[in-house]
């Protein structure tokens, strides 16, 4: 930790724009950017709640820069699975998990690896808009802060960055220091995202970031999440079929604990392999 | 009678009844606010605040009473701030949820209901006779400390409770440690219940006598605290003492500073009030 702590305010000073941070992100998790290769590997990955066994022998591989998209019916682990790579899980007690899940090559569940480092890479955005009660820049500055840096400018440029690729500088470039809880559902969340980007992560991490937003709204987060796929890697949760075969480039379907099909986006929607992803997509449970 | 008269009989009975409950509770608080003002009222005047105490009761004042009050006021706080909100921190956001923190909650809750001059004999043989603080402001202080401690400890975490989840898990989504998240989001947007929680332990504090006495407050002190090792008396004790001489000028005397207690208390609760409801504006989750 004191060596990470020492790095970073070192490199302080040089962390004018995004490629530095993202280049320290890497320095630290050894990221070779020349070979390319998968980003999240996950492997006989079973997760419990005390006794109740809520994922089984999961097996995925993501790569860098696609949106995967997690469907299936309610309480069948797909949140639960999300919620795996920020190790937010943590915070249940009775939750356990076997397996191994890494992160560029890293185990995240290895003892070098401080929890906040981790969470500090994988970024998350929740199912109901949760900005703090706080203004509108601290928001946004809340994650620089506390990780570290204190320099106002770079502050200051890396909110006016974040709100700008979140698509909602525009809306709030002359509120700033109002409360953030003023605005709309819509807005809020498109805040939660310019906050969960603001301090860099490769992996963005959405529990149906849409659920609780209007239909304008939704499809401008659908937008957005279409852009921020150039510089991160996206999981997704949704309980929106059209959602999922908008935005997302492959598609995992759960279905109570299992990883019943992963493919190809439009594989899973027109021509799945296994007859419960078909009853599925098409409306017939769930 | 039928059924529907016996109905509108019934309703109207139990209003009443509500009603007059209601006017018992606010007449005797009139009837004493009255009864005080009427005597005490022509007696407050600055001289009042600023005399010594004195065997003749037109001459004495509360001087001595007021700064011995204030000066246990701020230590009480000093003590007893930090270590409930601490204890109030712990007990929400680091023990276990298990047999262990049920049974502390039920003590803290118990203690809540000790009678105050049970906290009197604790300070009067921890403060004053074990750690040799003798009969002064910091012994009362402590003691009064540990009297309002609970109240302090459950409004922190009634307050914290009140704080979605939500916050907690989207500022440790950010990276940031269990500390930050205390101290930057959480302690924050507490704020107003833990402040209320403490106005009104520290008003409860102030109207204490019982365990004051015990400890060894001074019925009669004619010099102005300088420091927290020097005796003292505070307003209540100062009241109990006139009330108790024979003179009728000192009953006059001690309606005076009732009636300057009494304020102290109301101003104390109505900024609890006012904290309350800004907080309540402010923060809508």
């Amino acid at each position: 930790m004191s060596n990470i702590k020492k790095t970073s305010t070192k490199r302080q000073s040089e962390i004018v724009s995004a490629e530095s941070t993202t280049a320290i992100n890497e320095k630290l998790l050894g990221k070779n950017p020349s070979k390319p290769m998968k980003k999240i590997e996950i492997k006989n990955v079973h997760c419990w709640y005390g006794d109740f066994h809520v994922l089984r022998d999961i097996e995925m591989a993501v790569d860098p820069n696609t949106v995967t998209a997690l469907i299936g019916p309610s309480g069948c682990g797909k949140t639960t699975f999300l919620r795996i790579f920020n190790r937010m899980n943590d915070l249940i007690e009775g939750f356990r998990l076997e397996g191994e899940v890494m992160i560029d090559k890293k185990d995240i569940f290895s003892r070098e690896l401080r929890v906040n480092e981790l969470r500090k890479k994988v970024g998350m955005v929740f199912q109901k808009p949760n900005p703090f009660p706080k203004s509108i820049f601290e928001n946004v500055a809340y994650g620089l802060r506390v990780n570290g840096i204190t320099n106002k400018k770079i502050i200051a440029e890396t909110v006016e960055h974040s709100l700008k690729q979140s698509a909602l500088w525009g809306e709030v470039k002359d509120k700033l220091h109002k409360n953030a809880l003023g605005l709309s559902g819509g807005q809020q969340q498109r805040l939660c995202i310019a906050r969960a980007i603001a301090i860099e992560p490769s992996i963005i991490l959405m529990d149906e970031p849409t659920s609780a937003l209007d239909p304008i709204s939704n499809s401008k987060i659908e937008e957005l999440i279409y852009d921020l796929k150039q510089k991160y890697t996206i999981l997704i949760v949704t309980h929106n079929m059209q959602q999922a075969a908008r935005v997302s480039d492959r598609t995992a379907f759960f279905y109570l604990g299992d990883l019943v099909e992963f493919d190809e986006t439009k594989t899973i929607f027109t021509n799945p392999k296994n007859e419960k992803t078909q009853n599925y997509i098409t409306g017939r449970f769930g | 009678m039928n059924n529907e008269q016996v109905k509108t009989l019934k309703n109207n009975a139990f209003k009443i009844w509500a009603i007059i409950a209601t006017s018992i509770g606010l007449i005797m608080l009139a009837v004493l606010l009255i009864k005080i003002g009427m005597d005490g009222l022509h007696r407050l005047s600055f001289d009042f605040f600023t005399a010594l105490p004195s065997r003749r009761p037109e001459q004495a004042g509360i001087l001595t009473a007021l700064v011995g009050t204030l000066w246990v006021m701020v230590t009480t706080a000093v003590f007893a701030i930090p270590i409930g909100i601490g204890a109030g921190i712990y007990l929400e956001e680091y023990a276990r949820k298990g047999w262990w923190s049920s049974f502390l909650e039920i003590n803290i809750s118990n203690l809540a209901g000790v009678p105050s001059i049970i906290y009197g004999l604790l300070g009067l043989e921890i403060f004053v006779r074990t750690l040799h603080l003798g009969q002064s402001i910091l012994s009362g202080s402590l003691t009064l400390s540990l009297l309002i401690l609970p109240i302090v400890i459950v409004s922190t975490r009634e307050a914290i409770k009140t704080v979605p989840s939500t916050m907690r898990e989207a500022s440790y989504a950010l990276g940031a440690s269990k500390w930050q998240t205390i101290w930057m989001q959480m302690l924050p947007a507490a704020s107003g219940g833990i402040m209320t929680g403490i106005i009104l332990a520290l008003s409860r504090a102030i109207g204490e006598t019982a365990p004051l006495i015990v400890v060894g407050a001074l019925m009669y002190v004619p010099f102005v605290p300088k420091s927290v090792f020097d005796s003292f008396t505070v307003l209540p004790i100062q009241i109990y003492n006139w009330v108790s001489r024979p003179q009728a000028g000192f009953i006059i005397n001690a309606a005076a500073a009732i009636i300057v207690l009494m304020l102290i208390t109301i101003l104390m609760n109505g900024a609890a009030v006012i904290l309350r409801n800004r907080w309540q504006n402010r923060v809508k989750w």
